[in-house]
Protein backbone atom coordinates (compact mmCIF):
# COMPACT_ATOMS: atom_id res chain seq x y z
CA UNK A 1 0.00 0.00 0.00
CA UNK A 2 1.24 3.13 -0.85
CA UNK A 3 0.36 6.26 0.91
CA UNK A 4 0.69 9.83 -0.97
CA UNK A 5 0.98 13.29 0.46
CA UNK A 6 -3.23 13.40 0.69
CA UNK A 7 -3.44 10.56 3.09
CA UNK A 8 -0.50 12.45 5.51
CA UNK A 9 -3.20 14.99 5.04
CA UNK A 10 -6.01 13.37 6.31
CA UNK A 11 -3.68 11.87 9.16
CA UNK A 12 -3.14 15.33 10.48
CA UNK A 13 -6.88 16.39 10.04
CA UNK A 14 -7.86 12.94 12.16
CA UNK A 15 -5.27 13.78 14.57
CA UNK A 16 -6.70 17.29 14.96
CA UNK A 17 -10.08 16.33 15.26
CA UNK A 18 -9.02 13.73 18.38
CA UNK A 19 -7.34 16.18 20.26
CA UNK A 20 -9.77 18.75 19.64
CA UNK A 21 -12.40 16.19 21.23
CA UNK A 22 -9.56 15.24 24.25
CA UNK A 23 -8.31 18.66 25.22
CA UNK A 24 -10.50 19.13 28.25
CA UNK A 25 -9.32 15.74 29.42
CA UNK A 26 -5.94 16.76 28.64
CA UNK A 27 -5.86 20.18 30.48
CA UNK A 28 -7.76 18.46 33.17
CA UNK A 29 -4.71 15.97 33.55
CA UNK A 30 -2.05 18.78 33.22
CA UNK A 31 -3.83 20.74 35.95
CA UNK A 32 -3.17 17.87 38.86
CA UNK A 33 0.76 17.91 37.88
CA UNK A 34 1.64 21.04 35.72
CA UNK A 35 0.34 24.08 34.94
CA UNK A 36 -3.44 22.89 32.63
CA UNK A 37 -2.78 24.40 29.76
CA UNK A 38 -1.48 21.01 27.60
CA UNK A 39 -4.91 20.32 26.10
CA UNK A 40 -4.58 23.92 24.83
CA UNK A 41 -1.35 23.48 23.37
CA UNK A 42 -1.86 20.66 21.40
CA UNK A 43 -5.38 21.74 20.09
CA UNK A 44 -4.05 25.11 18.79
CA UNK A 45 -1.17 23.04 17.37
CA UNK A 46 -2.80 20.80 15.58
CA UNK A 47 -5.37 23.48 14.45
CA UNK A 48 -2.66 25.27 12.83
CA UNK A 49 -1.24 22.33 10.96
CA UNK A 50 -4.63 21.21 9.99
CA UNK A 51 -5.32 25.35 8.54
CA UNK A 52 -1.82 25.52 7.10
CA UNK A 53 -1.99 22.00 5.23
CA UNK A 54 -4.90 23.23 3.51
CA UNK A 55 -3.51 25.44 1.39
CA UNK A 56 -0.86 23.43 0.00
CA UNK A 57 -1.77 22.25 -3.34
CA UNK A 58 -1.61 18.79 -2.40
CA UNK A 59 -0.76 16.99 -6.08
CA UNK A 60 2.11 19.00 -6.47
CA UNK A 61 3.84 18.68 -2.76
CA UNK A 62 5.84 15.64 -1.58
CA UNK A 63 5.52 14.27 1.53
CA UNK A 64 8.58 16.05 2.73
CA UNK A 65 7.06 19.62 2.34
CA UNK A 66 4.04 18.57 3.91
CA UNK A 67 5.43 17.13 7.09
CA UNK A 68 7.91 20.55 7.92
CA UNK A 69 5.02 22.44 6.71
CA UNK A 70 3.22 20.95 9.58
CA UNK A 71 6.38 21.47 11.92
CA UNK A 72 6.58 25.32 11.31
CA UNK A 73 2.61 25.62 11.80
CA UNK A 74 2.79 24.17 14.79
CA UNK A 75 5.87 25.56 16.12
CA UNK A 76 4.94 28.83 15.58
CA UNK A 77 1.50 28.36 16.65
CA UNK A 78 2.52 26.97 20.11
CA UNK A 79 5.95 27.33 21.71
CA UNK A 80 5.86 25.60 25.30
CA UNK A 81 7.06 22.51 25.51
CA UNK A 82 5.10 20.57 22.89
CA UNK A 83 5.40 22.81 19.99
CA UNK A 84 9.78 22.70 19.79
CA UNK A 85 9.12 18.48 20.43
CA UNK A 86 6.25 18.06 17.99
CA UNK A 87 7.92 19.90 15.49
CA UNK A 88 11.03 18.48 16.00
CA UNK A 89 9.08 15.14 15.33
CA UNK A 90 7.57 16.02 12.04
CA UNK A 91 10.90 17.74 11.00
CA UNK A 92 12.75 14.28 11.19
CA UNK A 93 10.08 12.30 9.66
CA UNK A 94 10.07 14.92 7.04
CA UNK A 95 13.77 13.71 6.74
CA UNK A 96 13.22 10.12 6.76
CA UNK A 97 11.44 10.29 3.71
CA UNK A 98 13.33 13.08 1.68
CA UNK A 99 12.70 12.73 -1.87
CA UNK A 100 9.84 10.50 -1.82
CA UNK A 101 7.14 11.12 -4.06
CA UNK A 102 4.83 8.33 -2.15
CA UNK A 103 5.41 6.45 0.90
CA UNK A 104 5.71 2.07 1.22
CA UNK A 105 4.91 0.63 4.48
CA UNK A 106 8.60 0.23 5.36
CA UNK A 107 8.71 4.20 4.67
CA UNK A 108 6.03 5.26 7.11
CA UNK A 109 7.62 2.96 9.95
CA UNK A 110 10.68 4.92 9.33
CA UNK A 111 8.74 8.08 9.65
CA UNK A 112 6.83 7.05 12.55
CA UNK A 113 10.28 5.91 14.08
CA UNK A 114 11.84 9.35 13.34
CA UNK A 115 9.12 10.86 14.62
CA UNK A 116 9.71 9.46 18.31
CA UNK A 117 13.27 9.53 18.06
CA UNK A 118 13.01 13.43 17.17
CA UNK A 119 11.18 13.75 20.20
CA UNK A 120 13.54 11.96 22.17
CA UNK A 121 16.44 14.35 21.37
CA UNK A 122 14.96 17.64 21.03
CA UNK A 123 13.76 17.05 25.19
CA UNK A 124 16.57 15.07 25.71
CA UNK A 125 14.20 13.01 27.90
CA UNK A 126 14.96 8.89 28.72
CA UNK A 127 12.03 6.54 29.14
CA UNK A 128 11.22 6.28 32.45
CA UNK A 129 11.16 10.25 32.99
CA UNK A 130 7.69 10.52 33.09
CA UNK A 131 7.27 12.44 29.61
CA UNK A 132 5.86 11.44 26.23
CA UNK A 133 8.90 9.75 24.94
CA UNK A 134 7.45 6.98 27.68
CA UNK A 135 4.76 6.42 25.06
CA UNK A 136 6.31 7.62 21.70
CA UNK A 137 9.40 5.30 22.49
CA UNK A 138 7.81 1.87 23.19
CA UNK A 139 5.24 3.33 20.27
CA UNK A 140 7.93 3.28 17.86
CA UNK A 141 9.69 0.02 19.08
CA UNK A 142 6.33 -1.72 18.82
CA UNK A 143 5.75 -0.33 14.98
CA UNK A 144 9.37 -1.95 14.16
CA UNK A 145 9.14 -4.89 15.29
CA UNK A 146 5.83 -5.70 14.01
CA UNK A 147 7.18 -4.60 10.63
CA UNK A 148 10.28 -6.94 10.91
CA UNK A 149 7.38 -9.38 11.67
CA UNK A 150 5.99 -8.68 8.32
CA UNK A 151 3.08 -7.39 9.48
CA UNK A 152 0.67 -5.37 7.78
CA UNK A 153 0.89 -1.50 8.22
CA UNK A 154 -2.75 -0.95 10.07
CA UNK A 155 -1.39 -4.17 12.42
CA UNK A 156 2.06 -2.03 12.58
CA UNK A 157 0.12 0.77 14.15
CA UNK A 158 -2.14 -1.43 16.25
CA UNK A 159 0.94 -2.07 18.31
CA UNK A 160 2.64 0.64 18.20
CA UNK A 161 -1.29 2.20 19.93
CA UNK A 162 -1.30 -0.22 22.01
CA UNK A 163 2.28 0.01 23.54
CA UNK A 164 1.60 3.71 23.43
CA UNK A 165 -1.58 3.19 25.40
CA UNK A 166 0.84 0.65 28.45
CA UNK A 167 3.63 2.91 27.96
CA UNK A 168 1.22 6.13 29.15
CA UNK A 169 -0.30 3.98 32.07
CA UNK A 170 2.73 3.11 33.12
CA UNK A 171 4.27 7.35 33.88
CA UNK A 172 1.35 6.77 36.76
CA UNK A 173 4.00 4.94 38.70
CA UNK A 174 6.79 6.90 37.59
CA UNK A 175 8.41 9.83 39.72
CA UNK A 176 8.74 13.40 37.04
CA UNK A 177 12.35 13.38 35.91
CA UNK A 178 11.65 16.23 33.13
CA UNK A 179 9.46 19.31 32.62
CA UNK A 180 6.86 21.30 35.08
CA UNK A 181 6.35 18.44 37.09
CA UNK A 182 10.24 17.11 37.66
CA UNK A 183 9.71 19.72 40.59
CA UNK A 184 7.08 17.81 42.22
CA UNK A 185 8.97 14.46 43.58
CA UNK A 186 7.02 12.38 44.78
CA UNK A 187 3.83 14.39 44.47
CA UNK A 188 3.94 13.09 41.05
CA UNK A 189 3.33 9.22 41.67
CA UNK A 190 -0.25 8.34 40.73
CA UNK A 191 -0.68 11.07 37.91
CA UNK A 192 -0.57 9.56 34.06
CA UNK A 193 1.96 12.17 32.37
CA UNK A 194 -0.28 14.28 29.63
CA UNK A 195 2.07 14.53 27.19
CA UNK A 196 1.88 10.69 27.17
CA UNK A 197 -1.99 10.69 26.96
CA UNK A 198 -2.18 13.16 24.47
CA UNK A 199 0.60 10.89 22.27
CA UNK A 200 -2.13 8.06 22.64
CA UNK A 201 -4.64 10.27 20.98
CA UNK A 202 -2.37 11.48 18.39
CA UNK A 203 -0.96 7.59 17.46
CA UNK A 204 -4.45 6.76 17.85
CA UNK A 205 -5.22 9.17 15.41
CA UNK A 206 -2.56 8.47 12.82
CA UNK A 207 -3.68 4.61 13.22
CA UNK A 208 -7.71 6.00 12.05
CA UNK A 209 -6.69 8.52 9.66
CA UNK A 210 -4.75 6.33 7.61
CA UNK A 211 -7.03 3.35 7.98
CA UNK A 212 -9.27 3.48 4.93
CA UNK A 213 -6.10 3.27 2.88
CA UNK A 214 -4.68 0.13 4.57
CA UNK B 1 -18.52 26.73 37.08
CA UNK B 2 -16.22 29.08 34.98
CA UNK B 3 -14.40 31.69 36.67
CA UNK B 4 -15.19 35.52 35.86
CA UNK B 5 -12.95 37.13 33.50
CA UNK B 6 -12.96 40.51 31.95
CA UNK B 7 -12.05 39.27 28.17
CA UNK B 8 -13.63 38.99 24.86
CA UNK B 9 -11.87 35.71 23.32
CA UNK B 10 -10.06 33.28 25.61
CA UNK B 11 -7.95 32.53 22.37
CA UNK B 12 -7.59 36.48 21.77
CA UNK B 13 -6.53 37.37 25.55
CA UNK B 14 -3.15 37.90 24.91
CA UNK B 15 -2.90 39.89 21.57
CA UNK B 16 -5.61 42.01 22.79
CA UNK B 17 -3.56 42.96 25.80
CA UNK B 18 -0.14 43.63 23.97
CA UNK B 19 -2.51 46.36 21.84
CA UNK B 20 -3.95 47.60 24.81
CA UNK B 21 -0.17 47.71 26.14
CA UNK B 22 0.99 49.15 22.96
CA UNK B 23 -2.08 51.63 23.19
CA UNK B 24 -0.77 52.92 26.80
CA UNK B 25 3.19 52.84 26.30
CA UNK B 26 3.93 54.03 23.03
CA UNK B 27 6.88 56.27 23.75
CA UNK B 28 8.22 53.42 25.35
CA UNK B 29 7.41 50.21 23.47
CA UNK B 30 6.25 49.34 19.77
CA UNK B 31 6.31 45.49 18.02
CA UNK B 32 8.60 44.70 15.83
CA UNK B 33 7.95 44.58 12.36
CA UNK B 34 5.84 42.01 10.62
CA UNK B 35 6.48 40.43 14.39
CA UNK B 36 3.26 41.22 16.98
CA UNK B 37 5.21 39.01 19.79
CA UNK B 38 8.20 40.82 19.78
CA UNK B 39 8.13 43.92 21.79
CA UNK B 40 10.86 46.51 21.49
CA UNK B 41 12.41 49.14 23.57
CA UNK B 42 11.84 52.60 22.00
CA UNK B 43 14.76 53.31 23.57
CA UNK B 44 17.98 51.07 24.62
CA UNK B 45 19.26 49.16 22.00
CA UNK B 46 22.14 51.17 20.07
CA UNK B 47 25.54 50.16 18.23
CA UNK B 48 28.54 48.68 20.22
CA UNK B 49 25.66 47.81 23.31
CA UNK B 50 24.85 44.36 24.45
CA UNK B 51 20.99 43.42 23.72
CA UNK B 52 19.18 41.98 26.21
CA UNK B 53 15.99 39.91 25.49
CA UNK B 54 14.12 38.69 28.15
CA UNK B 55 10.56 36.68 27.77
CA UNK B 56 8.24 33.25 28.36
CA UNK B 57 5.01 33.08 28.59
CA UNK B 58 2.27 35.53 29.29
CA UNK B 59 -0.02 35.84 32.39
CA UNK B 60 2.81 37.58 34.56
CA UNK B 61 2.30 40.78 33.55
CA UNK B 62 4.04 43.35 34.19
CA UNK B 63 6.54 40.63 33.49
CA UNK B 64 8.15 40.64 31.12
CA UNK B 65 7.49 43.12 28.80
CA UNK B 66 7.22 46.04 31.12
CA UNK B 67 10.47 45.56 32.27
CA UNK B 68 11.50 46.58 28.83
CA UNK B 69 13.16 49.72 28.43
CA UNK B 70 16.21 52.00 28.77
CA UNK B 71 18.42 50.77 31.19
CA UNK B 72 16.78 47.12 31.19
CA UNK B 73 15.19 44.80 28.92
CA UNK B 74 15.98 45.68 25.28
CA UNK B 75 13.11 43.38 24.00
CA UNK B 76 11.19 40.96 25.00
CA UNK B 77 9.25 37.82 23.09
CA UNK B 78 5.48 37.35 24.46
CA UNK B 79 4.16 33.81 24.43
CA UNK B 80 0.64 32.40 24.95
CA UNK B 81 -0.73 32.32 28.32
CA UNK B 82 1.93 30.43 30.57
CA UNK B 83 3.10 29.00 27.74
CA UNK B 84 7.05 29.86 26.06
CA UNK B 85 6.97 32.07 22.63
CA UNK B 86 7.87 30.33 19.24
CA UNK B 87 11.38 30.26 18.55
CA UNK B 88 10.50 33.39 15.52
CA UNK B 89 9.60 35.95 18.03
CA UNK B 90 12.06 35.41 19.79
CA UNK B 91 14.95 35.42 17.17
CA UNK B 92 12.73 38.86 15.57
CA UNK B 93 13.73 40.39 19.27
CA UNK B 94 17.48 39.44 18.89
CA UNK B 95 17.65 41.02 15.61
CA UNK B 96 15.88 44.22 16.58
CA UNK B 97 18.19 44.52 19.62
CA UNK B 98 21.71 43.24 18.36
CA UNK B 99 24.20 46.54 18.37
CA UNK B 100 27.06 44.26 17.34
CA UNK B 101 28.49 43.80 20.89
CA UNK B 102 26.29 40.27 21.12
CA UNK B 103 22.95 39.50 23.05
CA UNK B 104 21.95 37.96 26.30
CA UNK B 105 18.59 35.85 26.65
CA UNK B 106 17.27 35.66 29.79
CA UNK B 107 14.09 33.71 30.92
CA UNK B 108 13.25 31.35 33.85
CA UNK B 109 14.18 27.94 33.63
CA UNK B 110 11.53 25.97 32.08
CA UNK B 111 11.61 23.25 30.04
CA UNK B 112 9.68 24.73 27.23
CA UNK B 113 11.78 28.09 27.46
CA UNK B 114 14.81 26.18 27.04
CA UNK B 115 14.18 24.50 23.96
CA UNK B 116 12.39 26.86 21.79
CA UNK B 117 15.15 29.81 22.95
CA UNK B 118 17.98 27.44 22.52
CA UNK B 119 16.57 27.20 18.77
CA UNK B 120 16.15 30.63 18.48
CA UNK B 121 19.75 31.01 19.56
CA UNK B 122 20.91 28.74 17.02
CA UNK B 123 18.81 30.45 14.03
CA UNK B 124 20.39 34.00 15.53
CA UNK B 125 23.66 32.50 14.95
CA UNK B 126 22.89 31.58 11.40
CA UNK B 127 22.22 35.47 10.85
CA UNK B 128 25.89 35.90 12.92
CA UNK B 129 24.67 37.45 16.37
CA UNK B 130 26.37 35.95 19.18
CA UNK B 131 23.76 34.57 21.71
CA UNK B 132 24.78 33.57 25.68
CA UNK B 133 22.03 32.79 28.08
CA UNK B 134 21.55 32.91 31.25
CA UNK B 135 18.94 30.78 32.95
CA UNK B 136 16.70 32.58 36.03
CA UNK B 137 16.68 29.91 38.93
CA UNK B 138 15.90 32.04 42.12
CA UNK B 139 12.52 29.84 43.87
CA UNK B 140 14.39 28.31 46.23
CA UNK B 141 11.24 25.93 46.54
CA UNK B 142 11.75 24.28 43.33
CA UNK B 143 14.71 21.64 44.27
CA UNK B 144 17.09 21.24 46.66
CA UNK B 145 20.12 23.76 47.09
CA UNK B 146 22.94 21.15 45.53
CA UNK B 147 20.39 21.51 42.42
CA UNK B 148 19.88 25.12 41.88
CA UNK B 149 20.45 24.95 38.33
CA UNK B 150 17.00 23.17 38.50
CA UNK B 151 15.02 25.66 40.00
CA UNK B 152 12.59 27.40 38.29
CA UNK B 153 12.68 31.48 37.79
CA UNK B 154 10.22 33.50 39.61
CA UNK B 155 9.68 36.90 41.19
CA UNK B 156 13.53 37.11 41.53
CA UNK B 157 13.30 37.79 37.91
CA UNK B 158 12.88 41.68 38.80
CA UNK B 159 16.36 41.59 40.48
CA UNK B 160 18.24 39.42 37.98
CA UNK B 161 17.37 41.38 34.93
CA UNK B 162 17.51 44.76 36.50
CA UNK B 163 21.62 43.67 36.84
CA UNK B 164 21.93 42.65 34.04
CA UNK B 165 19.99 45.22 32.36
CA UNK B 166 22.15 47.83 33.62
CA UNK B 167 25.13 46.27 32.85
CA UNK B 168 24.36 45.92 29.25
CA UNK B 169 23.10 49.98 29.57
CA UNK B 170 26.41 50.63 31.03
CA UNK B 171 28.41 49.27 27.74
CA UNK B 172 29.79 46.53 29.25
CA UNK B 173 31.05 43.30 27.35
CA UNK B 174 29.07 40.19 26.70
CA UNK B 175 31.60 38.77 28.66
CA UNK B 176 30.81 41.18 31.74
CA UNK B 177 27.29 41.19 31.23
CA UNK B 178 26.45 37.42 31.57
CA UNK B 179 29.00 37.66 34.67
CA UNK B 180 26.96 39.94 36.62
CA UNK B 181 23.70 38.25 35.34
CA UNK B 182 24.98 35.12 36.61
CA UNK B 183 26.09 36.45 40.31
CA UNK B 184 22.84 38.61 40.04
CA UNK B 185 21.09 35.08 39.88
CA UNK B 186 23.14 33.51 42.88
CA UNK B 187 22.46 35.97 44.84
CA UNK B 188 18.74 36.40 44.22
CA UNK B 189 15.86 33.70 46.44
CA UNK B 190 12.68 33.48 46.46
CA UNK B 191 9.66 31.75 48.33
CA UNK B 192 6.22 32.02 46.99
CA UNK B 193 2.63 30.58 49.11
CA UNK B 194 -0.56 30.49 47.32
CA UNK B 195 -3.81 30.84 48.42
CA UNK B 196 -6.45 30.40 46.07
CA UNK B 197 -5.80 28.82 41.87
CA UNK B 198 -6.06 30.42 38.83
CA UNK B 199 -7.50 30.08 35.80
CA UNK B 200 -6.48 30.36 32.32
CA UNK B 201 -8.76 32.43 29.76
CA UNK B 202 -9.14 29.82 27.32
CA UNK B 203 -10.89 27.02 30.20
CA UNK B 204 -11.63 29.47 32.76
CA UNK B 205 -11.26 26.33 35.07
CA UNK B 206 -9.31 26.75 38.44
CA UNK B 207 -6.05 25.01 37.70
CA UNK B 208 -5.82 23.56 41.06
CA UNK B 209 -7.67 23.01 43.97
CA UNK B 210 -7.30 23.77 47.89
CA UNK B 211 -9.20 23.68 50.91
CA UNK B 212 -10.48 27.40 52.42
CA UNK B 213 -8.47 27.20 55.05
CA UNK B 214 -4.94 25.88 53.13
CA UNK B 215 -2.32 27.26 51.52
CA UNK B 216 0.39 25.80 49.22
CA UNK B 217 4.01 26.60 50.28
CA UNK B 218 6.43 27.05 47.52
CA UNK B 219 3.80 26.84 44.58
CA UNK B 220 5.08 27.98 41.41
CA UNK B 221 3.76 30.81 39.38
CA UNK B 222 1.85 28.76 37.05
CA UNK B 223 -0.30 27.03 39.72
CA UNK B 224 2.29 23.68 39.75
CA UNK B 225 2.53 22.35 43.20
CA UNK B 226 4.62 23.36 45.65
CA UNK B 227 6.52 21.83 48.65
CA UNK B 228 4.22 21.02 51.48
CA UNK B 229 0.32 22.32 52.01
CA UNK B 230 -0.46 23.40 54.98
CA UNK B 231 -3.39 25.28 56.99
CA UNK B 232 -3.57 28.93 56.21
CA UNK B 233 -0.96 30.71 58.98
CA UNK B 234 -1.01 34.60 60.13
CA UNK B 235 0.82 36.68 57.97
CA UNK B 236 3.80 36.90 60.30
CA UNK B 237 4.01 32.59 60.39
CA UNK B 238 4.33 32.93 56.71
CA UNK B 239 6.57 35.22 56.21
CA UNK B 240 8.05 33.51 58.90
CA UNK B 241 8.16 30.25 57.05
CA UNK B 242 9.77 31.36 53.73
CA UNK B 243 12.36 33.87 55.24
CA UNK B 244 13.43 30.71 57.17
CA UNK B 245 13.74 28.87 54.16
CA UNK B 246 15.95 32.07 52.38
CA UNK B 247 18.28 32.80 54.93
CA UNK B 248 19.12 29.31 55.42
CA UNK B 249 20.08 29.63 51.81
CA UNK B 250 21.65 33.03 51.59
CA UNK B 251 23.14 32.35 55.06
CA UNK B 252 23.40 36.63 55.91
CA UNK B 253 26.08 37.71 58.39
CA UNK B 254 25.49 40.94 60.47
CA UNK B 255 26.36 44.36 58.22
CA UNK B 256 25.06 42.64 54.94
CA UNK B 257 22.77 44.46 52.81
CA UNK B 258 19.68 43.12 50.63
CA UNK B 259 16.88 44.58 48.52
CA UNK B 260 13.82 43.48 49.17
CA UNK B 261 10.58 42.44 46.71
CA UNK B 262 7.28 41.51 48.47
CA UNK B 263 5.57 40.29 45.08
CA UNK B 264 1.54 39.50 44.38
CA UNK B 265 0.87 36.82 42.93
CA UNK B 266 -2.17 38.64 41.19
CA UNK B 267 -5.34 39.04 43.51
CA UNK B 268 -3.49 39.61 46.83
CA UNK B 269 -3.72 43.47 47.85
CA UNK B 270 -1.22 45.56 48.98
CA UNK B 271 -3.07 45.72 52.25
CA UNK B 272 -1.66 42.01 53.09
CA UNK B 273 1.68 42.20 50.80
CA UNK B 274 2.51 45.38 53.73
CA UNK B 275 1.54 43.25 56.51
CA UNK B 276 4.18 40.73 55.02
CA UNK B 277 6.64 43.33 54.56
CA UNK B 278 6.30 44.82 57.85
CA UNK B 279 7.64 41.39 58.99
CA UNK B 280 10.50 40.91 56.83
CA UNK B 281 11.51 43.98 57.73
CA UNK B 282 11.58 43.07 61.70
CA UNK B 283 13.13 39.63 60.53
CA UNK B 284 16.14 41.21 59.13
CA UNK B 285 16.67 43.91 61.92
CA UNK B 286 16.95 41.10 64.37
CA UNK B 287 19.94 39.88 62.27
CA UNK B 288 21.36 43.20 61.65
CA UNK B 289 20.61 42.65 57.49
CA UNK B 290 20.18 46.43 56.58
CA UNK B 291 17.56 47.04 53.58
CA UNK B 292 19.22 49.05 50.80
CA UNK B 293 15.40 49.20 48.82
CA UNK B 294 12.19 47.85 49.37
CA UNK B 295 9.56 47.05 46.23
CA UNK B 296 5.84 46.03 47.05
CA UNK B 297 3.17 45.08 44.43
CA UNK B 298 2.27 43.50 41.14
CA UNK B 299 5.41 42.12 39.55
CA UNK B 300 5.50 38.59 38.59
CA UNK B 301 2.11 37.05 38.96
CA UNK B 302 0.12 34.46 37.82
CA UNK B 303 -3.28 35.41 36.29
CA UNK B 304 -5.77 36.12 39.60
CA UNK B 305 -3.65 33.55 41.56
CA UNK B 306 -4.04 34.60 45.44
CA UNK B 307 -0.95 34.60 47.18
CA UNK B 308 2.67 36.06 47.81
CA UNK B 309 6.18 36.08 47.40
CA UNK B 310 9.17 37.01 49.15
CA UNK B 311 12.73 37.88 47.57
CA UNK B 312 15.70 38.94 49.02
CA UNK B 313 18.68 40.24 46.70
CA UNK B 314 21.77 39.54 48.53
CA UNK B 315 23.86 42.83 47.38
CA UNK B 316 27.92 43.38 47.01
CA UNK B 317 29.14 46.88 46.06
CA UNK B 318 29.02 45.97 42.29
CA UNK B 319 25.26 44.45 42.22
CA UNK B 320 23.82 47.25 43.95
CA UNK B 321 25.20 49.54 41.66
CA UNK B 322 23.35 47.85 39.22
CA UNK B 323 20.58 47.94 41.17
CA UNK B 324 20.21 51.36 41.37
CA UNK B 325 21.56 51.91 37.87
CA UNK B 326 18.57 54.33 36.25
CA UNK B 327 16.07 52.61 34.02
CA UNK B 328 12.90 54.00 32.43
CA UNK B 329 10.29 50.77 30.86
CA UNK B 330 6.69 50.74 30.36
CA UNK B 331 5.78 49.76 33.96
CA UNK B 332 8.77 50.10 35.93
CA UNK B 333 11.37 52.70 36.47
CA UNK B 334 13.97 53.26 38.93
CA UNK B 335 17.03 56.36 39.28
Amino acid sequence: MTIETADLKRMFDTIAEAIEADKDRLCQLDGVIGDADHGIAMALGFNAVRDALASLNLAVTEPTVLLNTAAKSFLNAVGASSGPLYATAFMRAGAAVKGKAALADADFIALFQAMAQGIKDRGKAEPGEKTMVDAWQPAAEAAAAASVAGKTLAQCLEAALAAAERGAEATKDMIAAKGRSSRLGERSLGHIDPGAASAVTAIGAMRKGLASDL
Amino acid sequence: MQTKKIINDGNRAVDEMLEGILAAHPRHLRSADGSPRSIIARDGPRPGKVGLVIGGGSGHEPTFLGFVGKGLADAAAIGNVFASPPPDPILECAKAVSGGGGVLFMYGNYAGDVMNFDMAAEMAAMDDIEVRTVLTTDDVASAPRDQRQKRRGVAGNFFIFKAAGAACDRMLSLDEVERIARKANDHTFTMGVALSPCSLPQTRRPNFEIGADEMEIGMGIHGEPGIARGKLGSADAITDEMLDKIFAEMAPKRGDKVAVLVNSLGSTPLMELYIMNRRVKQRLDDIGVSIHATWVGNYCTSLEMAGASVTLFHLDAELQTMLDHPCDCAMFRAG
